[in-house]
């Protein structure tokens, strides 16, 4: 009761009260649930099922203005290939009504010289391709799969004629860390990197805010707590629902698409752990600043959400950006993940990749964590 | 008291010359301005003022969670800008809004506070034991903070500031909007604390009644402080100038306008049966045709509403001008028609009863008073009333018509102030007036014709052009109510519209009412503010969603009458009515 100096008590029993309180928090709360443990599913589920990067099932017109046997082994030759569903229109005008109204994506088009052309060897092919260009990346995929298919079949008729091939080069294609060139397998482990950004930064993101709303971070703040304690009574919580949420998507990549993995496990908690951190650093970071939870959330999604999409080379080619925006990318800590994460599925622990990536994702997570630490202050103002 | 290591034994709180401001440089607001106090020792100390008269700034400074600008402040003896950790080592400070973690329950709220303030866990068990006796909340220590009532809330707060014994408990207006019983019980608590436990207590509030609970009173008004002396001594040289005054025939609130017109008579009020004056010194109260005059003793509001007086009368040189509008002529009340009729409303929100059962009618012209603590269900009843909300049950008729279910047009004939006013802050006063009478489809002539008459009816003018969030707080009330007023609706309804005002702010708020209501506009008020009950012709107490009492003040009042208290003032009559034998049906557990 009557204690000369004042005591201030134990860090670590100040920390494991926050730690507990903040944890009977998310328990009793299950919006924080749902962001760890049902975005990754539904995210996945989406993105693993719904998005593809591969060409499959072509829809083609196939018209043939003078039909003949050449022209009918051709067809025959892309009908065969799970890449194509060709259909044979009449006329090109009939096929260009398909392209129109989406019924086709391309059209292959013989003109009627087509078979005195072909017997002509010298001349070029005399074949014409109309593709739908609305969406470029996928008129990119189809050209080249319907040349690639033409080429073969050329291939194959002139050694089925028992003669050698025109061409002097004979191109041997052979596709190194994802031999089926299934999207999926490149695409599950990015996607991991940004659901875990988003859940990351949107779960920290909120929880400051709402000690700042509800008047309880006042209450706090005349304690003899640290802030420190206060940080570290934050982050441990949902680092632990962060890394629950981690798990889970590893094993819907690992068991339900069937990705390979090639790396080791504790390299892929450790870089995880760090990513993690930079994750909550940034999320924590953006609530002490914006004090108001509709505002950190919308700054957490644009801030963290949008460039680890976008900007981390999930989907866009980070090589191909201008070059003021690649620098950009260099902030962006889902950029160094993505890359530990294709490393660690497709290839195995390839330390010339893995360690300049994980101490990139280091130097951001102490930048946040300590600009967190830096503006909060135990001060209203 | 001795030998506690620190520098100053006799005074707790040493503050001098403190400054802190907010804002950039156009618009700054003077919060703390030039303020030098000294709490002694072992006593409870008030601060006492309307919102916005620096109250939690102050007690933000002295907790350490602002920086002053300029001054000393001294906590315990320790410098609080230098060494904010060990006062807050030392101190109990609980912020307006508790503090309390709302989906943690009770016992998890005292261990998380036990926790960070480093108790024991061996000394834990008998604290958490006295604490739970002290504020009665022992047998709830499994329920939710979120399900707890305001009271209990209060309570809960306040054990967790005193988890580690303080020496000094800082309480920023622990008690607003509160129920009275909850009130008195802090009280107590607090008196037990200081007398056994010998803590200094400062207490900050709005309600200027309690000022008489304090050893000392700190009255503080736009930052600076008005002055600092026991209660007693505050209205000391008020002796003999506070009268009570009572005629048989008409209404209290024509006797109070009458006589507030007349000189020598500084401030009316209506207090209980009687109309209670202030007069201007050496002064003999007027002649009362048909009416008897009786001494009262003084109050700190008197005192209060006198300095406000002198010191406003010094800033402009115009006394502050009642609504001079012509004498008060009561229009006949011919058809006294129920405008207002309610049957057994009820409202459940899933499993939870806010509005049980209501039953009640209000007549055309009638100040009709919803009375309550926070929780009763008030602001429940008034959203139903006013179309906001759809009835569970039970049947209601506004003007003849369910506004809920009504047309657009039916909505016209009420006004609504809400309880944070709902004006649009980035607006000027002339842009908010201007979109609400056009919101009601005001045009043209008639629509200047409203503009200039709110302007020059709420003394308007002079911020015509300011942005309604950087009036104060007074200004806006009375823009809020001018906005619902635009259309000239027959029903207004109000919400809280004192809440922390200050009482001259208060005094020509009920002047306005009371003249709208003899021009028979129907009011319907919500207030927490026991005394303001008094202005209401009749009103409904309510309590957990259901109507403890209705009638007339005086017929509210006399059910509490005993032979101990012949003459209970509203709050007592609260009370009673709420710690009554047998509460009006069995209570949710």
């Amino acid at each position: 009761m009557s204690s000369p100096t004042p005591r201030r008590g134990s860090g670590w029993m100040r920390m494991g009260g926050l730690i507990r309180k903040e944890s009977l928090q998310i328990i009793r709360d299950p919006s924080s649930i749902a962001i760890a443990f049902l975005l990754p599913v539904v995210l996945l589920l989406i993105f693993g099922y719904g998005v593809s990067l591969n060409a499959k099932h072509i829809p083609l017109a196939f018209v043939a203005d003078a039909p003949d046997m050449e022209s009918a082994a051709l067809y025959a030759s892309f009908n065969h290939s799970t890449y194509f569903s060709p259909q044979i229109a009449p006329n090109l005008a009939t096929a260009t009504r398909w392209l129109l109204n989406r019924r086709v994506d391309a059209i292959v088009h013989l003109p009627s010289d087509f078979a005195a052309q072909l017997s002509t060897a010298n001349q070029s092919a005399p074949l014409q391709v109309i593709v739908n260009g609305i969406d470029a990346n996928q008129a990119r995929l189809t050209q080249a799969y319907i040349q690639a298919g033409w080429q073969s079949w050329l291939t194959n008729r002139t050694q089925a004629a028992g003669q050698s091939a025109h061409q002097p080069v004979e191109l041997a294609a052979r596709i190194w860390f994802n031999p089926e060139l299934r999207s999926r397998d490149y695409l599950v482990p990015g996607l991991i990197a940004v659901i875990m950004t988003l859940i990351g930064a949107l779960l920290t993101a909120l929880v400051m805010a709402r000690e700042w709303e509800r008047g309880t971070l006042e209450a706090l703040m005349v304690t003899p707590v640290q802030i420190n304690e206060l940080l570290i009574g934050k982050l441990v919580p949902y680092f632990v629902l962060g890394m629950g949420g981690m798990a889970l998507s590893v094993a819907m990549a690992v068991w339900l698409f069937g990705v390979p993995f090639l790396g080791s496990w504790w390299i892929l908690v450790l870089t995880s752990a760090l990513f993690l951190l930079t994750a909550l650093g940034m999320g924590l970071f953006i609530s002490i600043v914006a004090r108001n939870q509709f505002v950190a959330s919308l700054i957490a999604i644009i801030t963290t959400f949008l460039p680890a999409f976008m900007l981390s080379g999930f989907i866009f080619d980070i090589g191909s950006m201008p070059g003021w925006l690649q620098n950009l990318t260099y902030l962006v800590s889902a950029r160094y993940f993505i890359v530990i994460l294709h490393t660690l599925f497709l290839a195995g622990d390839v330390a010339a990749i893995l360690w300049p990536n994980t101490l990139a994702m280091l130097a951001i997570a102490v930048f946040f964590i300590a600009a967190s630490r830096r503006k909060i202050r135990k001060s209203l103002e | 008291m001795s030998a506690h290591g620190v520098k100053n034994d006799t005074e707790a709180i040493v503050i001098r010359g403190l400054h802190k401001s907010f804002g950039k440089a156009p618009r700054i607001t003077q919060a703390v301005n030039n303020v030098s106090f000294s709490v002694p020792t072992g006593t409870v100390m008030g601060l006492i003022g309307p919102d916005g008269a620096g109250k939690t700034t102050l007690m933000r400074l002295m907790a350490g969670l602002l920086t002053a600008e300029a001054g000393s402040l001294e906590v315990l003896g320790v410098d609080v800008q230098k060494d904010p950790l060990t006062v807050q080592s030392s101190i109990g400070y609980m912020p307006q809004h508790f503090g309390l973690y709302e989906d943690l329950t009770v016992q998890e709220n005292l261990t998380l506070y036990a926790d960070l303030q480093g108790v024991p866990f061996d000394q834990r068990p008998n604290r958490y034991q006295r604490l739970l006796a002290m504020t009665g909340l022992g047998a709830f220590t499994d329920r939710l903070a979120g399900r707890l009532s305001g009271g209990m809330k209060q309570k809960l707060g306040l054990a967790c500031t005193l988890v580690r014994p303080p020496k000094l408990l800082l309480l920023d207006e622990p008690t607003v909007g509160v129920d009275p019983v909850s009130r008195r019980e802090l009280w107590a608590i607090v008196y037990q604390l200081v007398q056994e436990d010998g803590m200094t207590v400062l207490l900050s509030t709005a309600y200027l009644d309690e000022a008489e609970h304090c050893d000392q009173v700190i009255l503080l008004h736009e930052g600076e402080i008005l002055g600092q002396d026991t209660p007693a001594a505050f209205t000391q040289h008020l002796a003999g100038r506070v009268w009570g005054a009572k005629r048989e025939l008409g209404l209290r609130r024509h006797l109070q306008a009458e006589l507030k017109q007349q000189p020598g008579i500084l401030d009316a009020v209506i207090d209980g049966d009687w109309v209670r004056v202030l007069l201007a010194e050496q002064t003999a109260p007027p002649t009362l045709p048909n009416g008897v005059w009786q001494p009262l003793p003084p109050r700190f509001e008197d005192a209060f509403v006198l300095m406000l007086n002198s010191q406003r009368a010094a800033q402009t040189p115009q006394a502050p001008a009642p609504p001079t509008s012509q004498p008060i002529v009561p229009t006949a009340r011919a058809r006294p028609a129920e405008v207002i009729t309610v049957h057994e409303l009820t409202r459940r929100f899933g499993a939870f009863i806010a509005v049980n059962a209501l039953s009640f009618s209000v007549q055309r012209g009638e100040i009709f008073g919803l009375l309550g603590a926070n929780g009763a269900g008030k602001s429940t009843t008034f959203r139903m009333l006013c179309g906001l909300l759809p009835a569970s049950s039970g049947a209601l008729s506004v003007a003849g018509v369910d506004l809920f279910t009504a047309a657009a047009k039916a909505r016209a004939r009420i006004g609504y102030m809400s309880q944070k006013y709902a004006l649009y802050e980035v607006l000027s006063v002339m842009q908010n007036l201007k979109f609400f009478a056009r919101a009601y489809g005001l045009k043209g002539e008639h629509l200047n014709r409203r503009l200039a008459w709110a302007l020059s009816e709420f003394e308007l003018t002079p911020y015509h052009d300011t942005n309604s969030g950087l009036l104060p707080l007074g200004f806006k009330q009375r823009l809020a109510m001018a906005c619902a007023l635009m259309h000239e609706p027959d029903i207004l309804f109000l919400d809280e519209p004192t809440s922390g005002v200050d009482p001259l702010e208060r005094r020509a708020f009920w002047g306005r009412i009371n003249e709208l209501a003899d021009h028979g506009v129907t009011i319907m008020i919500t207030t927490h503010f026991m005394d303001e009950a008094e202005y209401c012709d009749r009103l409904v107490i309510m309590s957990q969603g259901q109507i403890l009492a209705a009638g007339t003040p005086a017929a509210i009042r006399a059910q509490a009458q005993t032979a101990a208290a012949p003459n209970p003032s509203m709050e007592d009559a609260f009370i009673a009515l709420i710690t009554a034998p047998t509460p009006p049906t069995g209570v949710a557990a």
